[in-house]
């Protein structure tokens, strides 16, 4: 059981967390041909796509709702339908993700209200869905934008018609922020190898997939498409990895009585033992040789290294989603959590089995990370990791300091050696340092 | 609302009616690009601009009033650098939450003011409202001047709330800043004749350093640099030196222009990006700075330097003389890998730049001659086609024509790079040099396109 405390200062230095707005355009950048929109002033979005284009080295489709000050007194009624319009005009989106920022929610612009009357003027846009999604920067954080936008993505778009039957072999699976373009690939090749068909919403694994094409688009190329959205009611069940998800799996379950079960982790052996299973349980297919294979290799790598990780301390800085599967993973190979600092409340954090969870900044987490053996946090922390004299493993968003993070993956079998590879590789290095 | 008080906006038009004129005309022939337009991503904001120009100042604390994310988003995009203090690389804020905006929030700031001043010890302390705290009405000016009094540490107000505008105003309010808060509050121990302002250059991947040990070596002595790793104080003596020289910026023309009415100080505009710019600068400062024995050493170390870089060129000069590039740059400072590829003895066949103005297209033709092609859409087909027709051997484009440049099977250099690059001076050259002849020689580019032996549509056996 953690205790949960909250620190008390008038200034935030080195913010951990991130705008909503991040976290609702990376959640919609996993959908094919959408244009994310945020209604806010230009550096709204610029500031948005200079993390997602740093994190992810590639161009990022965006636009703006581009509120001047005048607009600011007037309200933004007109600079979302023009933008709306232009969009559709010239990038011809097949979704349009609509977000709103602090400065609109401080106004008190009702964008339902906004969205309904555009509708009703332009009857010729009914084919377009537009997806609402409200992103305060002043409340929330990455992680609770991407969970809001994956709600109303959801809530919105799938529609049952009588005619459809379930389909047997298709299940949802909804993927929270703490996983990777490369950790949705691997988990839509687990799921395709039990015979079942899966939508994953959103489908990051297009994200890394920028093939080479003729013409370039300023939407999306790549993600889960708007026909399998719209077949998500007839999937047999819904697989909510990340315990922000359990939002959206619950509308589901109301809207068309899918069950749902919730997986806060897909690292570690047990805890991929326990997905494996559920897809066996859900597919009445056994778990394929391949990963039987795999989770010999697994138990061979844990008993084979457990020694350098026995009694290591290890201070992470995570939002609430990757806090948990983190710490989770590594208590399973005997570590210590010497310090966990997070972004923002959240139901699992007072189950953690550590002593205590910070709500706090990176300044918090420098102070708490004294005498720690390993940092885990975003690019951020390399500063810290300087000054503190401990090596940092690079985990959250952004991380731009690396090359392979995207492609990075952790879960399943395959993913736990890489992670415990990783993590033992940078003990044995400091192991090494001290020896010579 | 409090968004920008009476003063900013009266002094960010000029009083002088020829230049308000002018203003005019311009704003006029612009409107199109300088409104930001619904349903585009044209640029940043004001409060990312104004950070930009002041950040750089290295050992003031820099507070963002408004929600975390603001301050968390801008975190790790400036690549200013610091030869000294590292207080600038801290991001502070007063994280406004629901809360404040219901009950305000000044009082936060404040306290969050005096917690900060205690704890890191400040130079100075910057705040910059953003829009939410800016909608709300929070009055940053009078809880800057209470921490100014009780803290004794200068705490100046920037007015940046992202809707006023784009990054041009944001520069401008920045350096309206400095003008009521900052300079003419501190006198320097020491004058010389020979005392500059380097004014629009902000030190991004350390481009200053490549200009410094020059004017050193001419016995010119950089008073303030505003602000490229600067430190508070210098700033605050600005207004003591001779001749104030802009770089590159020219939204802090205005404040160049307030100096010279205010405190006599004459401005120059200059660019330290290509060969015969970086010249042309020096010469122009000589010449400013009205001595004949200064001329002569600043014409020595022209000499000296162009010879010394012309040698090192050399090699780059035969391994790239010839090559046709095809360009499409966004930014001004892009216009270096024109100068550069000319120098270089490439052949620039086509630009296209963000925003076609006619002063840009008169630039162009004058730089690449009358056959000199300009991209009307920047679309990958017009680029493709141009490519194509020109046999060209290069594309320079922003990162999202990577793609074109592989369809075309042709390599490619990201301009944007130059975020991580110092291209100014002498040296920067010879830094674009090396980055275009890698970009070129890469094997990368000839696997990349070739296409996998069963795509070619001859079967193994056919082959045989």
């Amino acid at each position: 059981m953690a205790i949960i405390s909250v620190t008390s200062t008038s200034v935030a230095v080195n913010p951990l967390k991130q705008s909503q707005t991040v976290g609702a355009v990376l959640a919609f950048l996993g959908l094919k041909g959408i244009m994310p929109l945020l209604h806010g002033s230009q550096g709204c979005t610029a500031l948005t796509k200079a993390v997602l284009v740093q994190h992810f080295r590639q161009t990022i489709p965006l636009s703006s709702t581009a509120m001047t000050e005048v607009a600011t007194i007037l309200g933004g009624e007109e600079r979302v339908e023009q933008a709306i319009l232009t969009l559709v005009q010239r990038s011809k989106p097949e979704i349009i993700g609509l977000c709103s920022t602090g400065l609109v929610e401080t106004r008190g612009d009702d964008m339902g209200r906004f969205v309904k009357e555009i509708r009703h003027r332009h009857p010729e846009l009914d084919y377009l869905p537009i997806v609402l999604v409200s992103t305060p920067d002043f409340k929330g954080t990455l992680q609770d934008g991407f969970a809001g936008a994956v709600e109303s993505i959801v809530r919105e778009i799938p529609q049952k018609s009588s005619k459809q039957d379930a389909c047997p072999t298709q299940i949802t699976i909804l993927a929270s922020s703490a996983f990777t373009p490369g950790d949705v690939q691997e988990i839509k090749e687990i799921v395709t190898s039990f015979g079942l068909v899966p939508i994953v919403v959103p489908d990051l694994s297009g994200v890394l997939d920028s093939h080479i094409e003729d013409s370039s688009s300023a939407i999306t190329a790549n993600g889960t498409t708007l026909a399998q959205l719209r077949s998500i009611g007839t999937s047999v069940f819904t697989l909510a990895l990340g315990e922000s998800m359990r939002g959206a799996a619950q509308i589901l379950d109301r809207r068309f009585n899918i069950p749902y079960e919730v997986f806060s982790e897909l690292t570690g052996l047990l805890a991929v033992d326990k997905f494996l299973q559920a897809l066996a349980d859900i597919s009445g297919v056994s778990v394929p040789e391949k990963y039987r294979r795999q989770r010999r290799q697994l138990k061979h790598v844990m008993l084979e290294n457990h020694f350098y990780f026995g009694c290591k301390r290890v201070a992470l800085a995570l939002e609430p989603d990757l806090l948990w599967s983190t710490v989770s993973f590594l208590r399973s190979l005997g570590v210590e959590i010497h310090a966990a600092v997070t972004t923002t409340r959240f139901p699992l954090l007072e189950k953690l089995p550590i002593l205590s969870v910070t709500i706090g900044d990176l300044e918090d987490f420098e102070q708490l990370a004294v005498g720690s053996d390993l940092l885990i946090t975003n690019s951020h922390g390399v500063a810290i990791a300087q000054r503190l004299k401990i090596p940092l493993y690079r985990q959250g968003i952004p991380i731009f300091d690396r090359l392979d993070h995207n492609q990075f993956t952790k879960v399943g079998y395959r993913g736990t050696m890489q992670f415990l590879f990783d993590i033992g590789n940078l003990f044995l290095e400091a192991e090494a340092k001290i020896k010579h | 609302m409090n968004p920008t008080p009476g003063k900013t906006n009266d002094s960010l038009s000029d009083s002088n009616s020829e230049d308000a004129c002018q203003q005019q005309i311009q704003k006029k022939k612009k409107s199109s690009t300088q409104l930001p337009q619904p349903g585009t991503t044209q640029g940043s904001c004001a409060f990312d601009s104004a950070m930009m120009t002041l950040v750089p100042i290295t050992d003031a604390a820099h507070v963002v009033h408004g929600p975390s994310g603001c301050a968390a988003s801008i975190w790790g995009s400036y690549s200013s650098l610091s030869s000294g203090s590292m207080l600038y690389k801290i991001r502070f804020s007063s994280d406004i939450d629901e809360n404040d905006i219901i009950f305000g929030g000044a009082k936060k700031l404040y306290k969050g003011i005096l917690e900060l001043q205690r704890r890191y010890k400040p130079a100075a302390v910057f705040v910059y409202s953003t829009c939410i705290t800016a909608l709300i009405g929070d009055d940053i000016e009078g809880v800057c001047k209470d921490a100014t009094e009780k803290t004794g540490i200068p705490t100046i107000p920037v007015h940046c709330p992202g809707f006023i505008g784009n990054q041009n105003l944001g520069n401008r309010v920045a350096g309206e800043a400095m003008l009521s808060h900052v300079i003419g509050t501190a006198e320097p121990d020491t004058t010389t004749p020979y005392d500059i302002n380097l004014i629009g250059e902000y030190n991004i991947a350390g481009a200053i350093w490549n200009v410094l040990p020059l004017l050193e070596k001419l016995g010119i002595r950089v008073l303030a640099k505003i602000t490229g790793d600067a430190v508070y104080k210098e700033v605050c003596y600005a207004h003591r030196a001779k001749l104030n020289v802009i770089l590159s910026s020219k939204a802090l023309i205005n404040m160049a222009k307030r100096m010279e009415k205010q405190y006599g100080i004459p401005y120059i505009e200059e660019s330290m990006y290509g060969i015969e710019q970086i010249n042309q600068c020096l010469r122009n400062i000589a010449v400013k700075l009205g001595n004949s024995s200064l001329q002569e050493r600043t014409e020595k170390l022209i000499a000296e330097e162009t010879a010394a870089i012309d040698e090192k060129l050399a090699l780059y000069i035969t391994q790239l003389q010839g090559k046709r590039v095809l360009l499409s740059i966004g930014s001004f400072k892009s216009w270096l890998i024109i100068f550069a590829a000319k120098k270089l003895g490439m052949e620039v066949i086509a630009i296209s730049t963000n925003n076609n103005t006619e002063e840009d297209r008169i630039r162009v033709k004058t730089l690449l001659g009358q056959d000199g092609i300009i991209l009307e859409q920047n679309s990958p087909q017009e680029i493709l086609q141009i490519i194509n027709a020109n046999q060209a051997d290069m594309l320079i484009a922003d990162k999202h024509h990577q793609d074109t440049s592989l369809t075309a099977r042709i390599p490619f250099l990201d301009v944007n790079q130059e975020r991580n690059h110092a291209y100014a001076g002498y040296m920067g050259i010879l830094e674009v040099a090396r980055e275009l002849y890698a970009a070129f020689y890469t094997p990368v580019w000839e696997q990349v396109s070739q296409p996998a032996p069963w795509e070619t549509g001859n079967s193994p056996e056919e082959n045989i």
